[in-house]
């Protein structure tokens, strides 16, 4: 039989999401839960000494791993959340920690900015897909660091895999070409994906803004979600420059961090 | 871990008993986030790290106490805030909290 370990270590070297819950202090010091998500068998393994405790941490867990977050929790020893009912009971102490699947980076248009991209977006984890509906340009062999290279429209390749982007996941907009550009917006902004980024020059980015209102985009909410011209402001100007702003402004988006925006400024971009 | 899976794959081949220290929190600056993990044979052979070098050597120190029975499983904490005067520290001023435990299940 598989123990515990064996389990992990086997879903963590697939990259299928787990997570390990371990009882770092409290009554059963070393109780520890092996948790997978609810469609996959076999559901949770081990015991961190109570069921209704299992049952409670099994669903933080769960809440841990779609985040792709690690981190302490308290319970009581039967499970117990609320303040009060945590009063005059020993504390257990549960270190959560999640192995997610790596992130999705999409990026759209086959250009010298693309293999820039996708090679720093390799070093910071993500799993890379480049699209262009042109055959020739979008080939293995331009973009042999990307993990997947696909030729296609943008509005079939969300309508197939859309629903499996989510808020740790980016889609990044390069190709500069309106009818291109409007179906890859559209699209992204029908998915739950975090961060959404369009690379143009201000004048691109005005025109292409009538051109979403013409589909309809045009409310502050969807406006809001995308970030165009693409990029924080720090007067990148070669494609690996610019793959650097790219992905400082998906961290910066993701911490919160005030770190200026190319879309919040005005004047020229490479100036 | 996912990183320290192949040795710990080969340590257990061989029989070697193993010690796993994973960081669980950190307070202020710590270079490592929680989850960064070491593991230490019984031979004392160590990979993985769990800061930018600052205490890796007394954690080996601990885990193999853990391995011994010199000291149970737990939360060992390292930092300035430590009242332990010659506690070792981390010299970007943080607090990091491991667990150390065999790897036995």
């Amino acid at each position: 039989m598989s123990s515990l370990y064996d389990v992990l270590r086997d879903r963590i070297r697939a990259e299928a999401p787990v997570a390990l819950a371990t009882v770092i202090d409290g009554p059963a010091l070393g109780g520890r839960l092996v948790v997978v998500p609810d469609d996959e068998s076999p559901g949770s393994l081990g015991s961190l000494g109570h069921p209704e405790l299992d049952r409670v941490v099994r669903r933080d867990a769960l809440a841990e791993l779609e985040a792709g977050r690690s981190g302490i929790r308290h319970y009581g020893p039967e499970g117990q959340t609320t303040p009060e009912d945590l009063v005059d009971t020993p504390v257990v102490r549960v270190f959560v920690e999640s192995w997610s699947p790596p992130p999705e980076m999409w990026i759209f248009g086959a250009v010298d900015f693309t293999a820039a991209l996708a090679k720093v977006a390799k070093v910071l984890g993500y799993r890379v897909t480049v699209c262009d509906a042109r055959e020739i340009f979008a080939t293995r062999r331009r973009f042999p660091m990307a993990d997947e290279v696909r030729v296609t429209w943008p509005t079939p390749m969300f309508e197939q895999r859309g629903d499996t982007l989510g808020p740790r996941d980016a889609v990044c907009i390069l190709t500069h070409d309106p009818k291109f550009d409007v179906p890859a917006v559209e699209g992204a902004l029908a998915t739950r994906v975090g961060y959404i980024g369009v690379m143009g020059s201000r004048r691109t980015h005005d025109t292409r803004l009538e051109r979403l209102a013409e589909v309809g985009i045009d409310t502050p909410e969807q406006l809001e979600r995308l970030m165009s011209p693409i990029g924080l402001d720090i007067g990148a100007r070669t494609p690996e420059e610019t793959a650097i702003s790219i992905c400082a402004e998906i961290i910066a988006r993701r911490t919160g961090r005030a770190a200026p925006s190319l879309r919040d400024g005005e004047g020229a971009i490479h100036g | 871990m996912k990183e320290l899976l192949d040795d710990l794959d080969r340590w257990r081949a061989d029989g070697k008993r193993i010690a796993v220290a994973r960081v669980v929190d950190i307070e202020g600056s710590g270079p490592r986030d929680p989850g960064a993990a070491m593991a230490v044979s019984i031979e004392g052979e160590v990979v993985g790290s769990v800061s930018g070098g600052c205490v890796e050597g007394a954690v080996v120190t601990e885990a193999l106490a853990v391995l011994h029975g010199e000291r149970d499983p737990g939360i060992v904490t390292f930092g300035y805030s430590d009242d332990d005067a010659f506690a070792v520290g981390l010299t970007c001023g943080g607090t990091i909290r491991l667990f150390i435990e065999e790897l036995d299940w």
